[in-house]
């Protein structure tokens, strides 16, 4: 579908060049077309946005653009410029910068000392490190990129680091900003942050290539948008001139439902009782500071909050693994029975026999082993149920043939249970773990970031199975940071801050705003109306709840 | 997908490492003046050219197959057991206590409470660097390789203190009872009218040593046991989160790790020495790392590499005894053998792995 790129130069194509001109990349990996035949214009001075599927192609064309891998055909021409870009330290003096979803830095130097990482100039660091501090006060007065220049990176916020991240390339004289995933760590307030720096580097001329899966994002903030789909180019439009229902079908080759359907939800009695839960780790941080909540038959309860305030902590610890030398305190009741929380019977075998399912938040590290085949994986957790033993053996045909069917079941893809867990793609292995734990029926499902990194016709899928469970009567702890996840799954919406639940909403009754505001750590909601739910400047998260806690 | 096919990495790869360790290993014996094609000749008659050369080859094999599923087993759960060598002299220890104990009645007897000696004292030895290592992250290389010395110690002074029979200038224990003597190989082909590798200390251990491959692959790949060690191998933060209790597994693969160590006193002990000397193991223990390497860890790639190296000893021997290359030169060849099959392992796959998608990229064009 080439032809739709003709138009999309906008108001630069009649006279300047493009800031990125891609002519028909193309890129193997073995046997897999990772890029087929892409074209591409990025006009200068717009915000420009790639959008696509997990494994459609995205990281691997800016990587090409980047210079950490080289095509196989193709052309890239840098404001008109023909280039080739052999390695990123081309990239870098054609004035591409990039900002990683994983960050680059050194956690324990400073700002500047990361800053001028690869650029020092001289022997001496005195004159470099003089030097990026004047830039920095500069880029901090333009583009609202405040950041303590003599910090250390792991006292950073996460929004923090990646201004750092930007700053670098910024310093760099980067002229064009790739942002890889920039908003997938950053709590709503963070994010639009994040899109006022943005707008601000647009302003200035500068061209900012945006790759994400979230179609709220490309809308709010791009001027045109580009769409992959295993390894090809499918469209590129005007922004102004789609819709998130257009570009979802895009993405994903078919119409998709972009909102669950669901019903009211009919609660029953209580499943989970979870009274005064505290964690302190083996690092003396108090991650968990007295979580109490309870979750009927019947009933998503929805656990919103930015990362590292404790989720994790809680799914651990309910699924039985808390982390080694954590200290726990509390009570948790499974159908009106006591839970051994320390205890020998406190571990996960032992949850999963009392009817708690869990879908963990890390898939790679935790659900899945990667290198264990499908069928071994389908078995993980269950592998000392009898159905699958035989005698002293295991039942490998048993659990194979339990494998097929739930890979059946869930439509996973390939439908080869002998393959590798590491050999599915994002969505596929979620399915996989989905399965496991859906398929025997729990009467608590615990689930982590059930479609984090999975792509849309999963998510829809996914999202279906869950509500279904909750629909058969069982209790649902779903947790995520996406909060567009927790709004239209959940039945009930409890948020944490720092190791506590700051409030409970219903979805209807509730605002982004107000869940962003109680996800900062900030419960005064009268306050939310006020400035329309985007907390001042926060330097640092702790400080908002410092005030307001 | 991007991989060349199992076949090749299994096969061709340490095939070809062991090409290359021979052609410099050739290249060496030129560089002293020796002729190469004849060494190999002499290493290839003595050690596979006669059913006496075999009997030895396989004596050394059955010993590297006990110390190459050690380090296998414990490897599965990603522990580096490099204690072989002292869990192997313990479990020797075990062998003596128990075949000195009573006045065996039968080898048939003597050999099941032997075994049970050897497992149980060479678990024994492993079980405190296991326990370090699972409740105190005591890294296990560090622990293992100590406990080689303290072993080493150990045995010094129970064999010049304790055993050592009233009167002998000799640190050993006492020679074993008659019932405690081990059939060979040779003397069990006699019984069916065969003449084979006469005089060689081949014996029943090394069936014992097959047996033990079998139950290992059945172990590591049909068991939930080997299903749990594995998976704890692969990611730790997983087996907790299946309810794999890792501090259970790492001990217990550390268990059976040093219980086959220690099984490996079997042979070199009851089978051949039938009595407890100082330094009865000779570096098996440590062979058995390279072993386990060379057989990527699955207990046929195990016997296979044994195998390999049980050759290297005997032709290195015969090396040393029939031509003018002196013995310090076969440690050379071997250590060459190890060099390129285990740490260079992946000098040799990059290039074939290149190699396997150009020639499935031309396939396809």
């Amino acid at each position: 579908m080439g032809e739709a790129v003709a138009d999309t130069g906008g108001r630069a194509a009649a006279s300047a060049p493009f800031a990125i001109e891609l002519r028909g990349i193309s890129k193997a990996f073995g046997p897999v077309q990772a890029n087929k035949d892409i074209d591409l214009r990025v006009p200068k001075g717009t915000i420009h946005g790639i959008i696509g599927e997990n494994g459609a192609g995205k990281s691997t064309l800016m990587s090409i653009l980047y210079g950490f891998y080289k095509p196989d055909k193709g052309e890239i021409l840098v404001n008109g410029q023909p280039l080739a870009i052999a390695d990123s330290q081309t990239a870098i003096r054609a004035g591409i910068g990039m900002v990683f979803q994983h960050f680059k830095l050194v956690q324990n130097f400073t700002v500047l000392e990361n800053i001028i990482l690869g650029v020092e100039e001289g022997r001496l660091l005195r004159p470099s490190l003089a030097k990026a501090r004047g830039a920095m006060k500069r880029l901090a007065a333009e583009y609202q990129l405040n950041v303590d220049p003599d910090e250390t990176i792991d006292e950073l916020s996460v929004g923090h680091q990646q201004r750092v991240e930007i700053l670098k390339a910024l310093y760099r004289q980067a002229d064009i900003l790739i942002l890889d995933e920039p908003t997938g760590v950053l709590t709503p307030a963070e994010a639009d942050h994040l899109f006022r720096i943005l707008e601000g580097l647009k302003a200035e001329g500068k061209t900012i290539i945006l790759i994400t899966h979230k179609l709220r994002e490309i809308m709010d903030i791009t001027d045109n948008v580009s769409v992959m789909r295993r390894g090809e180019m499918v469209a590129s439009v005007k922004t102004a001139e789609t819709s998130p229902e257009e570009l979802a079908e895009l993405m994903v080759g078919r119409k998709v439902l972009l909102n669950v359907e669901k019903t009211p939800a009919q609660p029953g009695a209580k499943v989970l009782e979870v009274r005064d839960l505290k964690l302190v780790d083996d690092e003396s941080v108090e991650r968990l500071r007295g979580i109490s909540f309870d979750i009927r038959a019947g009933e998503i309860l929805g656990i919103a909050g930015v990362s590292g305030n404790g989720q994790t902590q809680l799914l651990e610890l309910l699924g039985g693994f808390p982390e080694k030398g954590a200290r726990v305190g509390g009570s948790i009741r499974m159908n009106g029975q006591e839970l051994d929380l320390t205890g020998s019977r406190s571990d996960a075998a032992t949850r999963r026999a009392r009817g708690i399912g869990h879908v963990p938040e890390d898939r790679q590290t935790e659900g899945l082993i990667m290198d264990f085949t499908a069928w071994e994986n389908v078995a993980f957790g269950y592998h000392r149920a009898p159905e699958f033993n035989k005698g002293l053996l295991m039942d490998n045909a048993a659990i194979r043939a339990d494998a097929e069917a739930k890979m059946e079941h869930f439509d996973v893809r390939p439908r080869n249970p002998n393959l590798a867990a590491r050999n599915f793609s994002g969505g596929n292995q979620q399915k996989l773990v989905v399965a496991r734990e859906i398929e025997r029926n729990p009467d608590l499902l615990l689930i982590g970031q059930p479609t984090r990194g999975v792509d849309i016709g999963a998510i829809e899928f996914i999202h279906k199975r869950i509500i279904e469970l909750r629909d058969a009567g069982k209790a649902v702890l779903l947790v995520s940071v996406e909060l567009d996840e927790i709004l239209s799954l959940s039945d009930r919406i409890a948020v944490m801050f720092d190791g506590r639940i700051m409030g409970e909403r219903l979805p209807d009754e509730t605002t982004t705003g107000e869940l962003g505001l109680l996800m900062a750590g900030v419960t005064d909601t009268a306050h939310a109306d006020a400035s329309q739910g985007i907390p001042p400047e926060h330097k640092h998260i702790e400080d908002v709840s410092g005030g307001a806690a | 997908m991007d991989k060349m096919p199992k076949w090749a990495d299994v096969i061709l790869t340490p095939l070809i490492s062991l090409i290359l360790a021979m052609g410099i290993s050739a290249m060496v014996i030129l560089a002293i003046g020796e002729s190469p094609w004849l060494a190999l000749k002499t290493m290839i008659d003595g050690a596979l050219g006669s059913s006496y050369g075999w009997g030895f080859t396989l004596y050394y094999t059955t010993n590297f197959i006990f110390t190459g599923l050690a380090v296998a087993v414990a490897y599965h759960a990603r522990l580096f057991n490099i204690g072989g060598e002292g869990q192997a002299m313990v479990g020797g220890l075990g062998v003596a206590l128990v075949c000195l104990a009573l006045p065996w009645p039968h080898w048939g007897i003597a050999l099941p409470a032997a075994m049970i000696g050897a497992a149980l004292f060479g678990a024994a030895w492993a079980l405190i660097p296991a326990w370090l290592q699972a409740k105190r992250g005591s890294h296990i290389v560090i622990t293992t390789i100590m406990f080689n010395f303290i072993a080493a110690a150990l045995l010094n002074y129970v064999l010049v203190n304790l055993m050592r029979p009233v009167g002998s200038m000799d640190p050993a224990s006492a020679n074993f009872p008659e019932g405690a003597h081990l059939p060979t190989l040779s003397g069990m082909a006699a019984n069916v009218g065969l003449e084979w590798g006469k005089n060689t200390p081949v014996n029943i251990t090394f069936l014992v040593a097959l047996l033990a491959c079998v139950l290992v692959w059945l172990l590591i790949w049909r068991s939930r046991l080997g299903y749990e060690i594995r998976a704890l191998g692969q990611s730790e933060p997983a087996a907790m989160y299946a309810g794999i209790s890792p501090v259970r597994i790492t001990v217990i693969a550390m268990l059976i790790s040093g219980g086959l160590a220690g099984l490996m006193a079997i042979n070199n002990v009851m089978g051949e020495a039938e009595r407890l000397v100082l330094n009865a193991v000779e570096g098996a223990g440590f062979i058995g790392i390279a072993v386990a390497l060379m057989g990527r860890n699955h207990p046929f790639g195990v016997f296979l590499a044994a195998l390999l190296f049980g050759f290297l000893y005997q032709g290195g021997g015969e090396l040393a005894l029939w031509t003018s290359i002196p013995r310090e030169l076969i440690i050379v060849i071997q250590a060459l053998v190890i060099l390129f099959t285990g740490a260079l392992d992946n000098m040799v796959r990059m290039p074939l792995e290149r190699i396997f998608l150009a020639m499935r990229r031309k396939g396809r064009a």
